[in-house]
């Protein structure tokens, strides 16, 4: 059974209370972490993150779901921050806590390219000389998701 | 009835982040919805002109042109996702 953990959130995440909240647990050997923040650009000022209530929580659910049925998993914590965050803020969060190492860090790396392209989340930029733009969608980001259907034999 | 809501350029092209319109007789796929809603008005008409750029959701699950659609639905229609 995996101890599951989602939010959509405007708070900041605390990563060492989420950290302890699932290290506790009898049987987890490693922990796999990642954390995206808003990366500097030419002139950006902050990036403004919108999603789709009701259906980006589902869509968390079903994504960590699919994780939970490649690798075993005794947890599985995904924040991911909405609103206006300025430069390096963290924007999400996704921890995965195995037994071993490779589950932990290959579903660490799956629920992030997962969420990429399947949870309902959208980023505009905003510019020094106030403008804005809507961040267009990557196709490295559909091929990073799409690598995990391939059979590993 | 059925309500379609617009996020991210779509919502700001349309005008508009959700409305609730009556489904027209005949209209009972995905891909008829949206030649129908870009008949409304010119906004609409822009914000969908190019279904290569659109993605949607019916009740909250991804959707294609040939998914059904029926009264009582939640249609959403967005662009491509870019969260993480």
């Amino acid at each position: 059974m995996t101890r599951l953990k989602i939010s959509v959130q405007a708070a900041d995440f605390d990563l060492a209370a989420e950290y302890a909240a699932i290290a506790t647990q009898p049987g987890i050997g490693g922990i796999g972490c990642f954390i995206g923040q808003v990366r500097a650009g030419s002139d950006l000022i902050s990036l403004t993150l919108e999603h789709y209530p009701g259906m980006t929580e589902k869509a968390l659910h079903a994504i960590a779901h699919q994780a939970s049925q490649r690798w075993p998993l005794h947890a599985i914590t995904i924040i991911h921050r909405i609103g206006t965050l300025t430069i390096g803020q963290p924007i999400v969060l996704v921890l995965a806590a195995a037994a071993h190492r490779h589950a932990a860090l290959s579903a660490t790396q799956f629920l992030i390219d997962w969420l990429k392209t399947d949870a309902p989340f959208w980023k505009q930029e905003r510019f020094s000389d106030g403008g804005s733009h809507w961040v267009e969608a990557r196709q490295s980001d559909q091929q990073a998701r799409q690598a995990w259907d391939i059979p590993l034999g | 009835m059925i309500t379609v809501l617009y996020f991210a350029w779509v919502r700001d092209r349309v005008g508009t982040d959700a409305e609730t319109l009556a489904l027209p007789a005949g209209v009972t796929t995905l891909g008829a919805l949206l030649t129908h809603l870009a008949s409304l008005s010119p906004r609409h008409a822009n914000a969908l002109a190019r279904p290569e750029l659109l993605r949607a959701a019916v009740n909250q699950l991804f959707a294609r042109p040939e998914t059904p659609i029926a009264p009582g639905d939640e249609i959403a229609i967005f662009p491509p996702l870019t969260g993480g």
